[in-house]
Formats: structure tokens, sequence, C-alpha cells
């Protein structure tokens, strides 16, 4: 059984069908892309996933039905978004934001889980006094990422990690999600740097207006010439 | 602590020997004014909920103390069974304005809490018919006064030597909830509750994507507010006497705003010297018309309009030079005055392998 199995997911704005009829699955401890250009649906379908947009079709986390449930209820079933934009609270402290994230918690682990993401992030360690608004962008991701990864999610979503941060620090942010899923953290991520996203996946969605155009392993899709040409810019 | 707390016990009396007794009432007022500050800064200054009808809840407190402790309707319950019912009823009206509005935000739902506080107050205006059930704009009058260990507040008597006018007696009772109130304002804020309310102003969806019920959590500033409103409308009604929908204009709701506003939003020190100031000057303005008799040998500018007119170039200036309030918690500070050097950090992580 999949962690996450997604079928005909559709999302709609309005009269705007921003994904129409998508299905995806994502088993345990793989690391699995969304691809695909700008308005393609990604977005929509990682918000849905998380309660945040209304959605129809079926989605259920080890075969429990999450479709229907409201965000919070679907954070504490174990999913965790690293929101698009990042989404940290601006006002409060590098620690705070941290805290915020084991928000749901009441086991004894979360001191444990500190020493983790400051290790996994040694700036944030720096920081942790810091307000998380004076923070530059990539801190900013790495605060982001952190503060999901306290709730110890069973299935983590990442929403355009790379997005606004220059080259090197979207390098330093794809060598932390591989670790990341190297500690057996399954995650779904979004992205629109194709690039990074099949290099760091095991398997990938290609997403094109709203339906899945091709989807398999990444290495297989790097190769493929229309992918390649569509999104590598070969 | 002793000191303070010998200060607070000694205060009326010294207010009286040196102001006179008016200014025990200006007193007792700032401590209404206390509890309202901070009941609305739960829903405002935590919870980032911008609500222009707080004087609602206030209204309904004093409206339940008249119906239950008046001739109006010949019932006479004491106060402290009183007070539970208000707090209740302001709560249960905070979750019934808070439900329909959990979708809106800023201005709008600036807007909808103006429209609620405005219907309120029509509706006590206007329910004297078919059945009286608020006495229209006349108000209630001869509400019992709080009557506590036989001891009625409502009379002047000689206790320990000293003359306690009803003033005085409210003063103390005011005191008590004041001081309780402040303690609560702090428990919540400290509290996970705070905490997520925080995280809900801050950034609603994240808040919600770390497992918080943002519309339970919301719902749930709507009614604290709502509580403390509701008591220290209970309060009003039996220190007035009388009330009437005149007491409970949107003005009102304004003034406690700007009393958070100025003193320092979501901070309870801040708020507590925004509602003293903003009780307190007014009053201390009024003499201005004296002064003008004296110096003039007429009053030339109304001190009422001159009041206004100072408040408002107040509130000016503090937007202007001091927006986060003259006692801002550290956080709102922060926003207010980026610290400067991001830029700087950022260029530096930017070329910073170690992370």
């Amino acid at each position: 059984m999949s962690l996450l199995e997604v079928k005909g997911l559709k999302v709609a704005y309005g009269g705007i069908q921003a994904v129409r009829g998508i299905d995806l699955r994502v088993d345990e401890g793989e690391l699995v892309c969304l691809i695909g250009a700008n308005g393609a649906g990604k977005s929509s379908t990682l918000r849905a996933i998380m309660g945040l947009a209304q959605a129809r079709g079926e989605i259920r986390l080890a075969g429990q039905r999450i479709s229907g449930l409201a965000t919070h209820a679907i954070a504490r079933l174990g999913v965790s978004l690293v929101p698009e934009g990042r989404g940290i609270f601006p006002r409060m402290t590098v620690a705070e934001n941290l805290a915020m994230g084991a928000y749901a918690r009441r086991d004894a682990g979360v001191g444990q889980d500190y020493d983790r993401v400051y290790t996994l992030f040694p700036r944030l360690a720096e920081r942790r006094t810091q307000v998380a608004g004076t923070l530059s962008g990539g801190e900013q991701q790495m605060l982001a990422i952190g503060r999901a990864l306290m709730s110890r999610p069973r299935l983590l979503l990442m929403d355009e990690p790379s997005m606004g941060l220059a080259p090197l620090m979207v390098q330093k942010i794809y060598d932390t999600i591989r670790t990341i899923a190297q500690e057996g953290v399954t995650l779904l991520l979004v992205e629109q740097n194709a690039n990074i996203a099949l290099q760091v996946s095991q398997r990938a969605y290609v997403l094109e207006s709203g339906s899945i155009a091709a989807a398999g392993a990444s290495a297989d899709l790097a190769r493929d010439p229309a992918v390649r040409s569509a999104y590598l810019g070969h | 602590m002793v000191l303070l707390a010998a200060l607070l016990i000694a205060l009326p009396f010294l207010v009286e020997a040196g102001l006179g007794r008016s200014w025990v009432r200006v007193l007792d007022f700032a401590l209404l004014y206390i509890m309202l500050a901070l009941g609305l800064n739960i829903v405002v200054g935590y919870a980032g909920l911008l609500d222009l009808g707080f004087v609602a809840f206030y209204a309904l407190g004093a409206y339940l103390y008249a119906w239950l402790a008046s001739p109006h309707f010949g019932l006479h319950l004491p106060f402290w069974a009183i007070l539970p019912l208000g707090a209740a009823l302001a709560g249960l009206f905070g979750v019934l304005l808070g439900a329909p509005t959990l979708r809106l935000r800023g201005d709008y739902l600036a807007i909808v809490t103006l429209g609620f506080g405005e219907i309120i107050r029509i509706f006590m205006n206007n329910l004297n018919a078919p059945v009286n059930i608020t006495n229209g704009p006349q108000g209630i009058n001869l509400i019992d006064p709080v009557s506590l260990a036989g001891i009625s507040f409502g009379r002047t008597q000689e206790l320990f030597g000293l003359t306690f006018a009803p003033a005085h007696f409210y003063y103390y009772l005011f005191l008590v909830f004041t001081l309780a109130t402040i303690f609560i304002a702090y428990r919540l804020q400290d509290s996970r509750i705070g905490r997520a309310w925080v995280a809900i102003r801050e950034d609603e969806v994240a808040a919600a994507a770390m497992g918080i019920n943002t519309r339970n959590v919301k719902l749930l500033a709507f009614a604290m507010g709502a509580v403390f409103g509701g008591v220290a409308g209970g309060l009003f009604a039996a220190f007035q006497g009388f009330i009437s929908p005149e007491s409970f204009t949107l003005w009102e709701s304004i003034l406690i705003l700007c009393m958070i506003v100025l003193g320092g939003m979501g901070h309870i020190p801040g708020v507590l010297l925004g509602a003293v100031l903003l009780t307190v000057l007014p009053e201390a303005l009024r003499y201005i018309g004296d002064w003008q008799r004296a110096a003039l040998g007429r009053v030339v500018v109304d001190p009422g309009d001159l009041r206004m007119l100072l408040f408002g170039v107040a509130l000016v200036l503090m937007m202007v030079y001091r927006p986060e309030g003259l006692m801002p918690s550290r956080r709102r500070q922060r926003e207010l005055h980026a610290e400067d050097g991001v830029a700087a950090q950022e260029q530096a992580s930017l070329y910073d392998s170690r992370a």
C-alpha cells in the first residue's frame, strides 16, 4: 500500500479547472517530484492534499481517506507542508518558529528534534534567537523545512523550495532535501526547476495544464526527448 | 510589589484628597476600560482580528445585569450570580459573531463587526415594543448597586474611620476584577492557545499546516474577548445604576481600539497604559475650559471640541512617529523598525558554504 494515493483529483477555482483529474501515488520512503510549468496545477495539487483547496476526487494517506478533512486534521495525521513562499512566522524567532512546528505533538522527543534540525541546518542554530523575518531568503527556506520536520511528518510536502533563491542556495537546500530523504522521510516535491528536481527524486510526474503528461523514474524522464526539450532546455 | 499594592489600595483616597471625588470616578472608569481593552486586545492584538463592534459585548453584559437586577422586570439577583451569566451571554454572542466571519480578514472583518456592534445597539434602542424588553432609548434605571457582605456599594458609609463613597467601593471591586483580568490575559498569552493566536495572526495557512484548528482557535479568541467585555458591562451597569443605548455607540468601540493602538497592540503593559491615558487625559482636558475662562474671561473654544481635536492630533502623531504604540511588545517593535543589515546578511549567506 502506498503512503499517499491520489485518485481522480480535480481542483477548480470558480470556473477555472486547475487540476483535471490526476492520479498519483507516493510510496513509503520515496522522494517523488511534481514538475511542470507555471499554472500547470502543481501547487493546486499540493494544496488539495493538504486540505487547503476545495477538491474532488480521493486522497488517501496510508489507506485512510483524508480528502475533505480540515487542514489541521490532515497535519495531525502526519502530513507536513513547506508552503510556497516559505510561510514562516516572520515576527517569531527561529526557535519559536520551530516550536510551532511541534505544536500538535505532546511527546517527549521534541527536544531531540530541535537538535536534529540544528544539526541539519547549523545556520539556524546560530540564529535561534533571531527574528525569522530578518533571515535571508535561503535561511527562511531552511527554517520552513526545519519547522516542517519538527512535526515528525510521515509525509513531507514541499512547494517550490528553490523559488527566489540564488543558484548556490538552491544547491544547498537540495543537498539538505537529499539528506532528509536518506533519513527515511517520505517526500513529495513540487518544483519548477525540473533539472534539479529530476536529479534528486526517484520518480516524477510531469503536469501539463492540469493533467499528467508523463510519469516514471526520474532518470528515464530526464532522458525523454519531449521532457528534455520542454523542461530541461535541451 | 508591596509598594505598588499599597499605592493601589491608597490611590482612591490620595486622588480624592488631591483632585476631588469626581476623579475617583474617573479612576473607576479607567479600571473598566482596562478590562475592556484587555478583552479587545485578545481579539485584535493576539489573534489579529480587527473587531470594531466590541462594545456590543459590553452592552450585552450591561443589559443582562440591568434585566436581572432592577425593577424593570422586578428581578433582583445578586451580582455574583449575574456576572457569570453576562460573561456566558457575551461569550455566546462572540461565537455567533465569529462563526459567520471566519473567512473574513482585515477591512472586511472590520466592516462586519462594526455592523454587528450597531445592530446590537439598535436592537437595544427599539426593543421596547410590542414587549418592553430594553425600555428603548430611555434605558433602564434604578439598577441595583453591588452589595457585598451586607454593605451596599450604592451608599456612602463610614468604615474603619474612613468615608467610603460608592466610587471608592467600586474602585476596590473593579481593582480585583482588573487584576484578575490582567492575570488571565498573561496566562492566555503564554499558553498554547496564545501561541496559536499569534501564529494565526502571522500566517493563517501556515498555522493550519502546523495542526492548529484555526476555526476553533479564532472562535475562542472572539469568545474570550467577549467574556471580558461582558463582565465589564455588568460592572458598568451596577456602577452607573442606569444604562441606555447611548452608552454603547461605535465611538466606544473605536475608543477601546485606540487604547490598544496607542499603548502597544498585543502587549499587556502597553494596553494598560493606553487605557489609563485615554480615560484620564480627556478628563484632564476638561480643565481647558476653566483656564480659558480665567485667562480670556469667556470660553472661546469648547473643551469638548478641543478634546476631540487634540485626540485626533495625538493619534496622527502616533501613526507617524510611533506606529507600534507607546509601549510595544518587542515583537511588534521589530516588525515596524526593520533591523539593518538584513541585505548585507543575505549577501553574505549566499556565498557561505557552511550550512
